[in-house]
């Protein structure tokens, strides 16, 4: 199956789990699942249009969704989809 | 053989002149070298001391603030001694111990969006160690129109990201900047900085390092730097990757603008406001023994480091928990620095109509520092 890989700050919401497996067929679909079996994640990710908020991005493989067919981008099975969201930890 | 390096430096810097890349003219291109250190914390520790070790040879240190002990952990420039002092003043003295061949400038200042063009237009490169998205979207936006390379790199807890930003290409336009990645920064509250969320120690040591290695690449031209491409690194389950990074037609970045605003920090005019109390007022309650209720709304862990004995109801869970928030006495909600008890009364204001809850101003942090220094600090 296909594997979603959850980020640090977003694992709260995924009961510390860092790897999501899924059998989506679209990046949509496979975020779906995820949402659908971590329901407080969704709002963290998408917005009400159920886009993907601005301090998210979402690769497929090392690509940026957006640089292929966004939500519509086939996912193999044994595609890996990165969730990568804002940190702006450093200094302290 | 022509070259401005003294026989001390050559014998200093002689593993990288014997690399054939690199050599003496990679080396001067190091002493001639300018680089912008923003934050001399976590990640600024490893990268001042490797870009002093390597002998880039005028450096910059931005950080208004003063050794703490939580800073120990992890900032490696500094020593139990250390401790209260100003982390530009350490920093310049230790890296002029390791390396005398060095022009050391400090700058004891908040970097901010009235001196920020004026400090990086005096270096060739930025490395950006900051900690907070204000500062990030700053530093981006001033290398933007500066036309300087901003070395990226942020950590939290496990996970380290590293880019070069605003690289030139060959054909002289400039390569992916942060805001092509991230076009706005998240709401406060759900990405934790390192103080709420944590660090490993170590973390900024790996992360910093690969950062000094960028800056070193970008000076040299030595080896292809890290622009249009993010690097990932998850220190628990020891993977690393490497994703693309496009510019966008959408990012426009023009002038500086109000960044505390940007990021969510600063209510607009038309946010109602939230009461608050001081941590002067909310001593006298306490010690007349004031009926109130008092809520922290910070993490468990948060909680197990410094607590004032209030009943922890964590910032996610308010909405579920509401019903344990009085409404026939005065609630005092804090958390570290007033960030997200605000957020907490201004959920619980929208949803319940609650108009008896106050924000603890400066949280638990201006507690510590004006009437309790017992209470730990992190």
């Amino acid at each position: 199956m296909a594997k979603i890989i959850i980020p640090t700050p977003l694992r709260k919401f995924t009961d510390n789990s860092g790897v999501f497996e899924t059998t989506g067929t679209t990046v949509q679909e496979a975020i779906q699942q995820l949402t659908q079996t971590h329901t407080n994640l969704e709002r963290h990710l998408l917005d009400d249009h159920k886009n993907l908020r601005s301090f998210i991005r979402v690769y497929l493989g090392e690509d940026d969704i957006n640089s292929l067919q966004k939500g519509a981008t086939s996912v193999a099975k044994d595609a890996v989809i990165s969730i990568v969201p804002a940190i702006a930890g450093g200094s302290h | 053989m022509n070259h401005n390096l003294s026989p001390a430096e050559m014998a200093r810097y002689a593993r990288h002149i014997a690399i054939p890349e690199f050599g003496i003219a990679g080396q001067e291109k190091l002493k001639a070298g300018r680089v912008l250190v923003i934050g001399s914390g976590g990640l600024g520790s490893p990268v001042l001391l490797y870009l002093a070790a390597a002998g880039v040879g005028n450096i910059g240190i931005v950080d208004f603030d003063v050794v703490d002990d939580s800073n120990l952990q992890r900032q490696v420039l500094f020593t139990t001694d250390d401790v209260g002092k100003s982390k530009a003043e350490t920093a310049k003295e230790r890296l002029l111990a390791l390396n005398p061949h060095l022009n050391i400038t400090v700058f004891k200042t908040r970097f901010t969006r009235e001196n920020a063009l004026e400090l990086v237009n005096q270096y060739d490169v930025v490395a950006d160690g900051t900690d907070n998205f204000p500062t990030r979207y700053l530093v981006n936006d001033t290398c933007v129109l500066a036309g300087k390379v901003n070395v990226y790199a942020s950590i939290f807890q496990f996970e380290g990201q590293v880019s070069v930003f605003n690289y030139p290409n060959a054909d002289g336009t400039r390569g992916p900047n942060y805001r092509d990645m991230f076009p706005e920064p998240p709401p406060p509250g759900l990405v934790p900085n390192c103080a709420e969320g944590g660090v490993l120690g170590v973390l900024p040591g790996i992360i910093g390092s690969m950062q000094a290695s960028e800056v070193i690449k970008v000076l040299t031209g030595v080896g292809e730097p890290l622009a249009g491409r993010l690097f990932l690194f998850d220190a628990a389950s020891f993977t690393t990757r490497i994703l693309k990074v496009h510019s966008s037609p959408d990012t426009k970045i023009t002038e500086l603008i109000n960044y505390e605003q940007f990021c969510g920090l600063e209510s607009p005019a038309d946010q109602k406001p939230v009461k608050e109390i001081t941590v002067q007022e909310l001593n006298e309650w306490m010690v007349q023994g004031a009926d109130f209720q008092l809520i922290d709304v910070r993490e468990p862990h948060e909680y197990a480091i410094a607590n004032l004995d209030g009943e922890l109801i964590p910032l996610g869970t308010v909405a579920a928990a509401a019903h344990k928030f009085s409404k026939d006495k005065k609630v005092v909600v804090h958390c570290r620095s007033g960030v997200r008890s605000a957020k907490a009364i201004r959920e619980l204001e929208g949803l319940f109509g609650f108009d008896n809850l106050y924000n603890l101003k400066g949280g638990i942090l201006a507690w510590s520092q004006e009437i309790d220094a017992a209470v730990p600090t992190y």
